[in-house]
């Protein structure tokens, strides 16, 4: 795992600053979706060989929540956004 | 063993003598030794036992590789096993003891299990011991484990410090010998920032232990120019261990170690470098020889020899045998002859096609003074191979086989070996990338080019000092272009000296174990007999011989381990592949990986604003999560905790009692759409909260289930403040932060944790509103502010502070809770102390709030479990019917939620008073045997209640409500208790909520 994450708010910072939640490729379905949808939200979780999206917040430092997108095979981060920007 | 201190030029300071002990004896040696030079020099040559066969052994290398020469060193918190000897700066007052050897390093009882070897060899542990299965736990075990193994670690605490601390540059060094010097000053003049680190005590590697004036020169003034550089660091005693992802290293600088103890100064500094590029310049380490007896005392490696010959003047004995397959024992001839130690033979064992006296050109330009005819056919240089080194407890003969098959034995005190070079490459070799067998170079070699790693001179098997310095700074020249700056080489490019000398298997055939991994005592024939059995892979053969697991990581056997697995299957020398690097190079001491971390600083607890108000008002502290919390305020007389408990709850319900609850989490809101934020994120309705009230809130984790409960306030139109539970306070406070910013970033909220900018106390009991009368000024009538209403006053005495109240309980009392801002908690609890004086309030902890919340059936995380939901708890009438979403909304309709046989929320009551029960006992049937299998839940929270005169709790238990009044059974398996207790609503005191509206 990346030993910095560069958050787009403090610069690279050491990646024991940040916490993480996970998936970030999971979005909340509508409320009316159906069990389905919810059950697939809430637990089935793809586990690709290569790059994963997700959802890491800056907790000891601007305690904003990132999408961090990183290679799981190479450990390369390749983007670091913050969450509010990048989400519809 | 006859080692001793020549009469010739070194770098130890002769006029400063430094005393240690060795073994309880005193010894004195120089500065500038190293623990393994001081003990040689005085004669010593056992320095301790070996891992499995007790073998005694002495030094075999010079640097952090040494598997032979550990030692315990200090005493009490500071004991420290297994140091280097090689390591170890002395200091005066040092204290240091062999390992492993009972009851001395001389006579040791334990060399029983060489006549046990044939039990002992690879894989022993899977097998030989083996049966009676009970056996192992019992016998075996415990006798493996003393008799095998190396120092024990002290046990009482390490008094020392250790440090933490981070480093940014635009080159990391690693290695400060010919190249690594080279690459800092190519990189200095390029004006990059430098960090240069070093293992060794002194800066300059091979050109210190080569010992000529043109490499002394050359050093100085190499470092002269890196200290008079401004953006170059020079880091001496420093191993760089590891290499993370993001070109972030890690390095661990001895910075006290070597000098008495100094409570201002850490032993240790761990440092995390962050480099945007990196030049590994670590060298090679020598290979060792394998044959028969290789492991005797007085057996060294050449360069170790070299290194305290040159270094401290000392001699390794007074009659030596090089045996070398290269360059390097012809050059230690040289050193030695040059400083009066006789040499009794050179046994070249380098194969014949490679045989070229020619080669030696170099060490012969040395030999007594660039006097090449007194070294030309000198008859001492005999081809062949060694057989066996003889003696009982140090080296007393070696027993070499010329070339034309004739035998010899040359009596010799000290063997010199030299089996070729190992670059150091493990560090590029710690991110996935393999070593691979250079024919050319007789070696394995790391990727020389790594983005961010570039490795240089003899860690890239270059041979030779001018190379070296070549190579260094080329290499430096390529790192800082890969990061956009532009250098000169400092050193032009330079041919290499002698070839690199051909790598060997194992040597002797003579009777005897012949080591490859010494300090895990592997011979040749447990590789052998690994193969046979099966494991000849190098990672099978690894574990199950243990060849390159000790805490060398196989720097000093692994390559010959190679080698050897490889002509066993008839293969060349490199088709057998090293095992798999990774961190760490080099041991590093839990005291460094902690830092600071430790003791009271491993978690910094949390104290209220009212900490020191309440210690001095007698509190007993309770640590609950990282929090400190009054527990209770005994008063004088009172014999136990339980009495003080029991005074306190009756003052609350009898009077009024004082409680800090600043622990709780408090998040302000503002921002146009808080009512349609907190409407999603609390099950029950918020949006509708008027201004001046407060209302209790659960929120529900998305799959349903209940993740924390607490208050909502609106104190102004435009300003909401709610409260967490203590122990979900941060994780509530990051989830709303994710609904916020990622779930719905189009709504308008802001949200700020001010948990630790306020000072809450809870003021309860009849006499509450008379009492904070007193100290607000505010209108407490019940229809100014009736229950859960919410307001801002200014407190009297002080009008320009603003406090905030809130009509809530948790104790089911007439109670209060008042905030205000934390520097003036202090002086407002003495207000309301003194206000309540005459009515008879307390302070209460929280013991006493438990008693409390537990009579009237309110629930905290001991309920809470995560496995709970609104309907368990018996407030699913609360889940809002209008809303269309909210968190947990869409997953709290599965049937199973609220399916019949659901662990319900109840109370519990004791049925004979005298009798008592706890937290975590099992709910079982009246008349069930006392079993896990027909329980019907189990007990969440108890307490002894002094208003219902016996002991009550609440309880999760199978469809409880419809079992109000049925009697069962309170087990508790771990102590073997039972009581017989009733299921009972959750509100065991005043359940109409009378004294709430006080
Ligand atoms: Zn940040």
């Amino acid at each position: 795992m990346a030993s910095l994450i560069d958050c787009p708010h403090c610069g690279p910072r050491p990646r024991e600053e940040f916490s993480v939640r996970g998936d970030a490729a999971a979005t909340r379905p509508d409320p009316e979706a159906g069990p389905e949808a919810w059950h697939a939200y809430l637990h089935l979780r793809t586990n690709p060989r290569g790059l994963h999206r997700e959802h890491w917040r800056h907790s000891g430092g601007c305690r904003r929540w990132l999408v961090v997108e990183r290679d799981v095979v190479t450990h390369a981060v390749h983007a670091v956004r913050d969450a509010q920007e990048g989400a519809q | 063993m006859s080692g001793r201190r020549l009469p010739v030029a070194a770098r130890i300071d002769r006029g400063r003598p430094i005393r240690f002990r060795f073994d309880g004896r005193e010894h004195q040696g120089f500065e500038g030794d190293t623990l393994a030079s001081a003990l040689i020099a005085s004669g010593v040559g056992i320095f301790g036992r070996s891992f499995k066969y007790h073998r005694p052994r002495g030094v075999l290398a010079a640097g952090s590789a040494e598997p032979n020469a550990l030692v315990t060193v200090g005493t009490g918190g500071r004991q420290e096993p297994n140091v280097r000897a090689t390591m170890l700066e002395i200091f005066d007052g040092l204290e240091a003891r062999s390992q492993n050897a009972w009851p001395s390093r001389r006579l040791d009882v334990g060399a029983l299990n060489g006549l046990l070897s044939p039990l002992l060899g690879a894989g022993f542990y899977y097998k030989t011991f083996m049966w009676p299965p009970k056996a192992w736990e019992r016998v075996y075990e415990p006798l493996i484990r003393r008799a095998a193994g190396l120092g024990r670690a002290g046990i009482e605490p390490d008094p020392d410090r250790y440090e933490k601390t981070w480093a940014h540059c635009d080159l990391l060094v690693i290695g400060a010998g010919p190249a690594g010097l080279s690459a800092a000053v190519t990189a200095a003049r390029a004006g990059a920032r430098v960090i240069l680190a070093d293992e060794g005590a002194e800066p300059g590697g091979w050109l210190l232990d080569d010992g000529g004036d043109a490499s002394s020169a050359l050093r100085e003034d190499l470092l002269a120019e890196l200290r008079a550089a401004p953006e170059v660091r020079i880091l001496p005693r420093a191993t760089v261990f590891g290499w993370y992802d993001d070109n972030v290293f890690g390095a661990l600088e001895r910075v006290g170690k070597h000098l008495p103890p100094d409570p201002d100064r850490p032993v240790e500094r761990l440092w995390r470098i962050v480099a945007r590029s990196a030049v590994l310049a670590s060298g090679a380490e020598e290979r060792p020889l394998v044959f028969a007896g290789n492991d005797l005392p007085g057996v060294a490696m050449a360069s170790g020899i070299r290194r305290r010959l040159v270094g401290q003047a000392v001699a390794p004995g007074r009659r030596v045998a090089v045996v070398t397959n290269g360059e390097a024992g012809y050059s230690l001839a040289a050193a030695l002859e040059s400083r009066e130690v006789e040499v009794a033979a050179i046994l070249d064992c380098s194969p014949p096609s490679a045989h070229d006296p020619e080669r030696y050109a170099p060490a012969r330009g040395d030999w007594r003074g660039g006097q090449a005819e007194d070294w030309r056919g000198v008859a001492r240089i005999v081809r062949g191979r060694p057989l066996r080194a003889v003696g009982m407890r140090a080296v007393e003969a070696l027993e070499i086989e010329r070339r034309d098959g004739s035998r010899r034995r040359l009596a010799v005190d000290a063997v010199a070996m030299s089996g070729g070079w190992s670059p150091n490459g493990q560090l590029a070799c710690q991110r996935g990338a393999r070593p691979e067998w250079s024919e050319a170079r007789q070696a394995f070699l790391p990727p020389i080019d790594q983005p961010g790693l570039h490795v240089a001179g003899a860690a890239a098997g270059l041979v030779g000092r001018a190379a070296c310095l070549a190579d260094g700074a080329r290499q430096a020249v390529a790192a800082l272009g890969e990061i956009g700056l532009a250098a000169a080489p400092a050193f032009d490019p330079a041919p290499e000296d002698a070839p690199p000398p051909r790598a060997l298997g194992a040597q002797g055939s003579g009777r005897g174990k012949s080591f490859v991994d010494f300090q895990n005592d592997v011979t040749v024939d447990d590789l052998a007999r690994a193969r046979q059995e099966g494991y000849g892979h190098p990672e099978l053969a690894k574990r199950y011989t243990t060849s390159a697991m000790a805490t060398d990581q196989g720097r000093m056997g692994a390559v010959n381990a190679a080698v050897i697995l490889a002509e066993a299957q008839g293969l060349a020398p490199g088709a057998v592949p090293l095992t798999t690097q990774r961190p760490f190079f080099s041991p590093v001491s839990f005291g460094a990986l902690a830092g600071a971390a430790r003791a009271e600083a491993f978690r910094p607890a949390r104290r209220s604003p009212l900490h020191a108000w309440s210690q001095a008002r007698g509190a007993v502290f309770l640590e609950t999560g990282a929090w400190l919390r009054p527990a209770w305020f005994p008063r004088a007389g009172e014999p136990d905790w339980a009495t003080a408990v029991a005074r306190e709850a009756r003052m609350v319900r009898l009077a009024a009692g004082l409680c800090d609850v600043s622990f709780l989490g408090k998040i302000e809101l503002t921002g146009a759409d808080v009512p349609a934020f907190l409407n999603r994120v609390y099950l029950n309705g918020m949006a509708k909260l008027p201004v001046g009230r407060a209302r209790y809130g659960v929120m529900l984790r998305e799959d349903g289930f209940v993740m924390d409960d607490g208050t909502v306030a609106r104190l102004a139109e435009d300003r909401w403040v709610l409260t967490t539970t203590t122990a979900k306070a941060e994780e509530v406070m990051a989830h709303l932060e994710f609904c916020a910013q990622v779930l719905w970033p189009e709504l308008d909220v802001r949200l700020a944790s001010v948990s630790d900018a306020w000072a809450q106390m809870a003021l309860a009991g009849p006499k509450a509103r008379e009492i904070l009368g007193a100290v607000v000024d505010l209108d407490l009538s019940d229809a100014a502010m009736p229950f859960m209403g919410a307001a801002q006053a200014p407190l009297r005495g002080a009008p320009g502070v603003t406090a905030r109240v809130f009509r809530i309980s948790f104790s089911g009392e007439l109670a209060y809770e008042i905030a205000v801002p934390a520097d003036l908690g202090p002086a407002v609890a003495d207000a309301i102390m003194a206000a309540g004086q005459g009515a008879g309030i307390c302070c209460y902890g929280a013991e006493t709030l438990a008693v409390l919340r537990i009579e009237k059936g309110h629930v905290t995380h001991a309920e809470i479990d995560g496995r709970v939901t609104a309907h368990d708890l018996g407030i699913g009438r609360m889940v809002s019917a209008k809303k269309a979403d909210f968190i947990g909304r869409a997953m709290l309709g599965r049937p199973a939620l609220t399916a019949a046989g659901r662990l319900q929320l109840c109370g519990l009551q004791a049925v004979d008073p005298a009798q008592a029960f706890r937290a975590g006992a099992q709910v079982l049937n009246a008349g069930a045997a006392p079993s896990l299998e027909g329980a019907q839940g189990h007990v969440s929270s108890t307490c002894w209640s002094p208003h219902l005169g016996r002991t009550l709790g609440l309880a999760l238990v199978r469809d409880a409500r419809a079992r109000h009044g049925e009697e069962v059974q309170v087990w508790d398996g771990l102590r073997g208790e039972t009581c017989a207790a009733r299921i009972v609503p959750p509100v065991h005191f005043d359940p109409e909520n009378r004294r709430l509206h006080g």
